[in-house]
């Protein structure tokens, strides 16, 4: 039995992140329906913008909503299943099993691309995120130096650095307390001298990232005769 | 621009699914746009040419358009807008639509002859090259292949020299990152005499491209997408792409696309022709003046296909010097 039900699977969920968009599933409303029996099994749907959407990072949002729903304490059977993709035949009879990207697909990819493609969108969601909180300190009045000399421990406690900590736990960066707030890909702090020149590539980074998810949104919300978000109305 | 025929009676048998799942993806793209403008799936499936006559020149504003032949013939029977289709259309319309061809290094000589064939029998300034098309089992190529060199050669022997990249989803995506574009990157390097036109701004990888159109000076940015699916379902992040691309890439190097029939030309045009960045928010972007959209909107693409422009349509300063 699952203390919570659907509540409890939802929020497993909230850590599972869109790996393109750096968002979570849940918020970006992928998630179509949750079942929990009183015996502890899970049947979650996930529902995408496209029926086109990269089978790659369709497959990796299935998986890790399939991982993280295992973990959940008292679940017996986990079925995540993807609806109306045109490789969600392939994807979906791959999870059942517990095959791998490469089961899904036998003889056409392999799990090492997979994996570094994975990284180099963790890169990118960093880049992003670092930008979001660098904007917003500069934009409340705070100096160049005193940003380049923050550590991670000293930034606002607000899911963007919180996240930062996540990614560079992930990417093998440091990521303690004493770590420097802002870091370049390789983990170097960012000088105070480097530091807008290093915004002005991050923040594209950061834009890209929020463009895209802005298209996958209005796109599901089509397909699906969806209303905007609260968050939706404010943002544009 | 596209005049296409994705209608059930174009769809290869055994291959619906994919037929139908791609003009329907489209058909979502046109939601973005304003409600006033969207069509039933059954007009976007198959227009008629008085459909595009009215939206494109009485109504769209558009002086001269330029058709990006796309095949995807593994899909549709007699392709999804193929050449000699929009050829047949441009004929009737006489210095109003140039056609752009199309080739794929895995045809080989055959298809080296037959772009050749093509050059001359339609005058090809320029080309749109489809990396993600699938084609007998294989998922797609890149610029880089050696395969690709004879034919970026017989571009350059032939006078073509606009080379339009789509990059986005490949048929059957998987491992590989269809959306890279590394090898344009490459592929302008080694050509200086072409100009390499990415669509959709390397959507949904928007920063390589920047990145890689601020080292290479033949490189260029296709607006089709940008203005159609952000102008109106999410004007911030447009302001801010439009910004972003006009920081790194430049007022010279970026091109209009309206994507017709994905959006009408007519409410993209005006729209950016009244456009300006939301809030002081912005104020760091580079500004756009009346030049600025006169460039993107059509001197840019005129000085690519060698288009005459009116002396009074040119730029304020030249218009002034007249």
């Amino acid at each position: 039995m699952i203390q919570g039900g659907c509540a409890q699977v939802l929020a497993a969920l909230d850590d599972v992140y869109d790996p393109e968009l750096d968002e979570p599933i849940t918020a970006l409303r992928f998630v179509s329906s949750c079942e929990v029996s009183p015996d502890g099994d899970v049947d979650v749907r996930l529902r995408l913008p496209t029926p086109q959407c990269a089978p790659n990072f369709a497959y990796l949002m299935a998986a890790d909503a399939r991982d993280a729903l295992r973990r959940l304490p008292g679940v017996r059977d986990v079925s995540v299943v993807l609806e109306d993709h045109y490789t969600g035949k392939e994807i979906n009879e791959s999870l059942r099993g517990g095959g791998g990207f490469a089961q899904a697909f036998p003889g056409e990819t392999d799990e090492t691309d997979l994996v570094a493609l994975r990284n180099l969108f963790l890169r990118k969601a960093l880049v992003a995120r670092q930008a979001r909180i660098c904007e917003s300190m500069l934009a409340d009045g705070a100096g160049v130096e005193a940003v380049a000399s923050l550590t991670l421990a000293q930034l606002p406690d607000a899911p963007d650095a919180r996240r930062c900590r996540e990614l560079r736990a992930r990417l093998g960066l440091a990521a303690a307390d004493d770590a420097p707030a802002f870091v370049t890909p390789g983990g170097e702090a960012v000088a105070a001298q480097d530091l807008r020149g290093w915004l002005r590539t991050a923040r594209l980074v950061r834009m890209s990232l929020e463009a895209n998810g802005g298209i996958c949104r209005s796109l599901l919300r089509h397909r699906h005769g969806l209303d905007a978000t609260s968050e939706e109305m404010i943002e544009s | 621009m596209h005049f296409w025929d994705a209608s059930p009676a174009n769809w290869v048998p055994g291959a619906e699914q994919y037929a139908k799942g791609w003009i329907e993806c489209f058909h979502a793209y046109q939601s973005l746009g304003p409600k006033s403008t969207h069509w039933p799936i059954q007009k976007f499936q198959k227009y008629s040419e008085a459909d595009f006559e009215r939206d494109v020149f009485e109504d769209g504003h558009v002086d001269v358009g330029i058709f990006q032949s796309t095949y995807l013939k593994e899909w549709y029977t007699t392709g999804f807008n193929t050449l000699e289709t929009n050829a047949a259309l441009a004929a009737k319309h006489p210095g109003r639509l140039i056609t752009n061809g199309r080739w794929d290094p895995r045809e080989g000589k055959a298809g080296l002859r037959q772009l050749e064939k093509d050059a001359k029998q339609y005058g090809l300034q320029g080309v749109k090259l489809y990396t993600a098309e699938w084609r007998e089992g294989s998922r797609g190529w890149t610029l880089k292949e050696p395969e690709a060199q004879p034919f970026l050669d017989k571009c350059v022997e032939l006078g073509i020299k606009n080379v339009h990249v789509h990059k986005g989803p490949t048929i059957w995506p998987l491992d590989k990152d269809a959306f890279d574009v590394a090898d344009v990157d490459y592929a302008a390097t080694t050509y200086p005499e072409l100009n390499f036109i990415v669509e959709h701004v390397g959507l949904p990888r928007i920063e390589d491209f920047c990145f890689m159109a601020t080292q290479e000076p033949n490189v260029y940015a296709g607006c089709a997408v940008v203005i159609g699916g952000l102008m109106h379902a999410r004007p911030r992040f447009f302001a801010k792409v439009m910004g972003e691309l006009l920081f790194w890439v430049g007022e010279d190097k970026i091109l209009f696309g309206s994507d017709y029939a994905i959006w009408e030309p007519k409410w993209q045009i005006e729209g950016f022709v009244d456009w300006n960045y939301p809030d002081e928010e912005f104020s760091d972007y580079p500004a756009v003046t009346t030049d600025t959209k006169k460039k993107i909107l059509g001197l840019n693409a005129a000085r690519l296909y060698g288009i005459e422009v009116p002396p009074e349509l040119g730029l304020r300063e030249q218009v002034g010097v007249r």
